[in-house]
């Protein structure tokens, strides 16, 4: 017996014709789990279907495909409603291009949604060094500390967090003094005991 | 200018503004705010207690339901400021009498957040006649008794004697005060199968109930839950909330607070995940 195969073409019609927000978001999984460079427009278009479980399912699928949804994703930025755009941002904090850098270090330091700040500053210890020319990196890197540092006093605990995991990751390629110091202080001082305890072991997981 | 109600428009309140606007009667607008005001704002000085006491009294501020809005936001601010007073928990305990619904609701929650064992008594009679008794109030959105509220401060304040009393209510009809008795015995005998009837609510197909089940589990810091926390198809902001719920419970239960363990450090694992 022949399995039904969930071709390329199969899922994206499934995506176009869902009639519930459950059928949208299995067919987007669907869609997303082929891993195939042709659903980046369907899954960009998901990002602003005020559908949370589908945009989730779409950002899954684009961080995936990775680098190659990059271009569309930065393209499609200015035409996004504010939604998509957070939804967009997350993506591309998964991927970690550093074209994306630009973006996620404005986003982390001054988006008004925390949830957007938050997955920002995680994006900022993700970033794929190695694709970036090394004459670049240096300054980067210190772009991405220097806003990190500035993000462990955001207002928002979930913020700070996302800033403190951020930081872990930087200095896992590159731990500075300030890095170390700022987590030190992070773990004595912040006023979420949860911040506190993720500072305390990022400086457990950069002292192995 | 001394005790005239003074609020210019886009400027914020200061305290001593706020006293003026809460001690007097002629703009009804101006005191109901100053209470929640005085409220938000944490000002635990006696003289905003004394002013938020006497507002409980209140007559003059009426809903066209008949409701008390003055008294409501009194009472949410008396929970947020008053401890340490010591009229605050009786006064709280009376208003759990009040003819509005919304004043039992909030007194019982400001009750709770006082975490003054007190009150337990009279927050329990108010489970009286059981599950017979917690019926909807005809032509009103609510039942008769706050019943989420209830259960959650007992939940809290609460001892072993009280579960005969709580239990029945795991079956009632609306999942809501179902989830609120499942806490509550959970908090009180430690039971794990009680905490489980809420993670099995993480796979509701309301996104409401989803919600509220996370924000429970959180609140009792339930470990086992954890992945099925950070599984359920809700807002990641909403489980990571959660999640920091359980963190830190595991957290409080050190010596040293700081003093991470491998159960920590896995919830920091998928709290990471969900950024």
């Amino acid at each position: 017996m022949v399995l039904p195969v969930k071709t390329f073409e199969i899922c994206l019609q499934a995506v176009n014709e869902a009639d519930s927000a459950q059928g949208l978001l299995d067919a987007v999984e669907d869609l997303a789990d082929l891993n195939d460079e042709r659903s980046i427009p369907t899954l960009i278009q998901v990002l602003g279907f005020n559908n949370p479980g589908a945009a989730v399912a779409a950002v899954e699928g684009l961080i995936q495909i990775g680098v190659p949804a990059v271009s569309s994703l930065l393209e499609n930025l200015d035409g996004y409603n504010y939604g998509a755009r957070a939804w967009a941002i997350r993506a591309l904090a998964g991927i970690g291009d550093p074209r994306g850098l630009a973006l996620l270090l404005n986003a982390a330091a001054n988006d008004f949604s925390l949830s957007v700040r938050r997955a920002a500053a995680r994006g900022l210890g993700n970033i794929n060094w190695n694709d970036m020319p090394t004459t670049e990196r240096t300054q980067a890197q210190q772009q991405c500390q220097d806003v990190l540092l500035q993000v462990t006093q955001d207002d928002e605990w979930v913020v700070r967090y996302a800033a403190v995991v951020g930081l872990e990751s930087l200095a896992l390629v590159n731990a500075t003094t300030n890095i170390i110091q700022c987590l030190e202080r992070v773990t004595t001082t912040d006023a979420t005991l949860a911040v506190q305890a993720r500072a305390q072991w990022a400086l457990e997981n950069l002292d192995k | 200018m001394s005790g005239i109600p003074h609020n210019p428009d886009g400027q914020p309140l200061t305290v001593d503004q706020a006293l003026i606007n809460i001690n007097q009667t002629a703009d009804p607008g101006l005191r109901y705010y100053a209470a929640w005001w005085l409220g938000k704002m944490r000002i635990r000085q006696p003289n905003a207690i004394a002013a938020l006491l006497t507002a409980l009294e209140d007559e003059s501020d009426r809903s066209p339901d008949g409701g008390y809005p003055l008294r409501r936001n009194a009472t949410r601010a008396l929970g947020k400021i008053g401890e340490g007073y010591d009229q605050v928990v009786p006064a709280l305990i009376k208003c759990l009498h009040c003819d509005d619904y919304y004043v039992r609701e909030t007194a019982a929650q400001s009750l709770e957040s006082l975490g003054d064992s007190s009150a337990v008594p009279a927050l329990a009679a108010l489970l009286d006649g059981g599950l017979a008794a917690a019926i909807q109030v005809p032509g009103k959105p609510h039942l008769v008794q706050p019943y989420n509220a209830i259960l959650e401060a007992l939940g809290t304040l609460g001892n072993p004697e009280l579960v005969s009393i709580i239990e029945p209510f795991l079956e009632h009809d609306v999942p809501q005060v179902r989830n609120a008795a499942a806490r509550a015995m959970y908090q009180i005998t430690a039971e794990a199968q009680y905490a489980e009837r809420l993670v099995s609510v993480l796979a509701d197909d309301q996104l409401q109930l989803r919600r509220a089940a996370l924000m429970d589990l959180g609140a009792i810091g339930y470990l086992a839950g954890a992945d099925a926390i950070a599984n359920t198809l809700a807002e990641n902001s909403m489980k990571l909330i959660a999640l920091k719920g359980v963190l830190e419970h595991q957290l409080n239960k050190q010596a040293t607070s700081l003093d991470l363990t491998n159960e920590g450090r896995r919830v920091m694992e998928l709290m990471d995940g969900l950024l």
